[in-house]
């Protein structure tokens, strides 16, 4: 009798999730904001084309079997004076389908973006609890780096970074790295934040008697940092999260427009519209304009999709 | 007060000192500077010969302190892809740099105070209303999208300016070469002025226009009008000189992040200053340049920092009133 009541109640907490999420004072902020079910459906579409790009795109920009050089510079909608093939976005210079290179290089930006991101997070989740935690010398060190950090502009550190690891890195390897040392570059210059957020909540969580309950039965401090108290900060970390995506993508952009990023062979959005300005003169303007137009679709939502995050789950400000 | 400006000085030449040991790994452990300076012809008389002369047969601490004594004084060796000495390459570039940085400095601060003002005072008009949407829409456009906008806008559509390098330039003395004097430097540097300005213009416009509604909303404020002063007295004489200390502070905050993201605006341009310099020495891995474009940029941000910090406690007279009723 006694198991059978205990199964019920299982059953009802197992259904009850998608019901108790749709419920939810966060799902019912979203279904009120306009701003943030656009901004979320278009995030949806540009991660999913991204993802899917080789489904989707008509021709495989990086397989020079499928290119035509006679295809070079049609514009978007209308068919080619010599082939008379006709292309949605128009064609660069080597005759490479625009939009199927936005949609690879999309993958590229969202990559690097989300790489770059992760890793900040993880740094400065891990920085932020040893030096909330642990306090002392530690707590110095750590926060002292970070407030030299903060005087310098984020794009500046990523560039400076990305100078030295490219310097370290062995010739031969230069441009298969350039990615990573990219993404190194970037999440380095991003750890800030996430480690001041992680390490105030420690230092207001640490003070609770969970945790002192959690000491006296003898955890150990890694399993009470991250099991009990890194729980508790994860919202704030969340709301970081998504607006540094946005500005992680967009410094992957201005270093790959700069010539900094990332190389020719893997061109990001960054790089397409570094090539597309080299035709801005002759007229060829679709070049340029739509991966323009993608990145700032990109760039806006994400960020917006984060301004909403942090006011649907900043309890004050509801 | 004396402690607290020790204390700073301390960190700041602590974290200059750790700059420097950057720069200088980068130097010593990227490569061979002997492979860098000498032919595929040598003999290892000559190898030893040059090792000796350049100290890199001494241990790691004494190499770093010569680093750093040569980096006092401007020394920061040879570029590998120029053959000329940085020090020279970078004088030569600061002007153009320079120049930029206070005429996008200018325009940022006049036109940012200005329009602040004028959001904060009509602010529920329609004028006021539009210049905040756009400076929304201004902040999250990235910089190097506004220049290629500005390009296509105003040298493709139009073609009234010019849409790279400096136009026409005059030498002052030995070595200031200046776009201040011909119409052709004039014009070209309006449009890079108005990219890197932009992004401080809107920050200064939006920090002006809420202190400024914050201290509209005083009694003086109030009283001032009771005793019939003009609108502009109010505004201007009473309200605005309120708002100052923070926003000095923020300007010159900015002035780092000005030289910083010139980097940007000069590659779109195509500007000839520090900043493309620094890029292409990304590029093509030119190490004595980056390392002396790190510690150059080091010591602007550290000596900017450590300036506002300390002038913070000169300025803002309630601080010091505190520290008087201390003592």
């Amino acid at each position: 009798m006694a198991e059978l009541r205990v199964e019920t109640v299982e059953r009802a907490v197992e259904k009850g999730n998608w019901q108790r999420f749709r419920e939810s004072d966060f799902f019912y902020s979203f279904k009120r904001s306009p701003v943030a079910i656009v901004s979320f459906a278009v995030v949806c579409i540009l991660v999913l084309s991204a993802v899917f790009a080789p489904l989707i795109a008509p021709t495989n920009p990086f397989d020079p079997a499928s290119l035509n050089l006679m295809n070079g510079f049609t514009p978007p909608m209308e068919p080619n004076a010599f082939t008379g093939e006709s292309f949605f976005m128009g064609t660069d210079d080597q005759g490479r389908d625009v939009f199927s290179t936005i949609l690879y290089g999309m993958r590229i930006s969202l990559f690097v973006g989300a790489a770059a991101v992760l890793f900040a997070m993880t740094l400065g989740i891990v920085l932020g609890l040893v030096s909330g935690y642990f306090g002392g010398w530690t707590e110095t060190i750590i926060m002292r780096i970070a407030d030299v950090q903060l005087t310098f502009p984020s794009i500046l550190v990523a560039m400076l970074i990305f100078g030295i690891a490219k310097g370290f890195t062995p010739v031969e390897y230069r441009d298969q790295m350039a990615i990573w040392v990219l993404i190194l570059a970037i999440g380095l210059s991003d750890w800030v934040q996430f480690a001041r957020v992680v390490r105030g909540a420690t230092l207001v969580e640490k003070r609770k008697e969970y945790v002192a309950a959690a000491r006296l039965i003898g955890r150990s401090p890694w399993a009470i940092m991250v099991k009990h108290i890194l729980p508790n900060a994860l919202s704030p970390v969340l709301v970081i999260a998504t607006i540094s995506l946005a500005l992680a993508i967009i410094a992957e952009a201005t270093l790959s427009f700069l010539g900094v990023g990332a190389p020719p062979t893997q061109p990001s959005l960054g790089t397409l519209i570094r090539i597309g300005q080299g035709f801005l003169f002759s007229g060829e303007w679709w070049i340029l304009f739509f991966p323009a137009c993608t990145l700032l679709a990109l760039a806006l939502s994400v960020n917006l999709l984060g301004d909403w995050l942090r006011d649907a789950l900043n309890p004050r400000l509801r | 007060m004396l402690a607290f400006i020790i204390r700073r000085v301390g960190q700041s030449i602590l974290v200059l000192l750790i700059v420097g040991l950057v720069a200088f790994s980068m130097f010593r452990f990227i490569g061979d500077p002997i492979d860098n300076m000498l032919g595929q012809e040598r003999t290892m008389e000559d190898v030893e010969r040059l090792r000796a002369q350049l100290g890199l047969d001494q241990p790691f601490p004494v190499q770093y302190f010569r680093f750093l004594e040569g980096a006092v004084q401007g020394n920061f060796g040879v570029s590998y892809r120029q053959g000329r000495p940085v020090a020279e390459i970078i004088l030569e570039r600061a002007p153009a740099t320079l120049e930029l940085a206070l005429v996008s400095g200018i325009f940022a601060v006049v036109l940012g105070i200005a329009l602040g003002v004028f959001t904060a005072i009509r602010r529920q008009g329609i004028g006021a209303n539009v210049i905040m949407a756009a400076s929304l829409i201004g902040v999250s456009l990235p910089t190097f999208l506004i220049g290629i906008l500005l390009i296509y806008l105003f040298s493709v559509e139009l073609g009234w300016l010019p849409s790279f390098g400096r136009g026409q330039t005059v030498m002052i003395g030995e070595n200031w070469s200046t776009g201040f004097l011909t119409e052709s430097g004039l014009k070209a540097l309006i449009l890079p002025a108005i990219t890197l300005g932009l992004y401080q213009m809107t920050l200064i416009m939006r920090l002006v226009r809420s202190e400024m509604l914050e201290v509209l909303r005083q009694d003086y404020i109030r009283f001032a009008r009771a005793r019939g002063l003009k609108d502009r007295a109010v505004y201007f004489r009473h309200a605005l000189k309120n708002t100052m200390v923070p926003v000095v502070t923020v300007i010159g905050l900015q002035i780092g992040s000005i030289i910083a993201f010139a980097i940007i605006t000069e590659t779109v341009f195509q500007w000839p200053g520090v900043g493309l310099l620094f890029i292409n020495a990304i590029q093509f891995v030119d190490i004595p340049v980056m390392a002396a474009y790190l510690m150059l940029i080091s010591v602007m941000f550290v000596g900017i920092n450590l300036i506002v910090d300390i002038l913070y406690v000169f300025i803002d007279p309630r601080l010091r009133v505190d520290r008087a009723g201390a003592h």
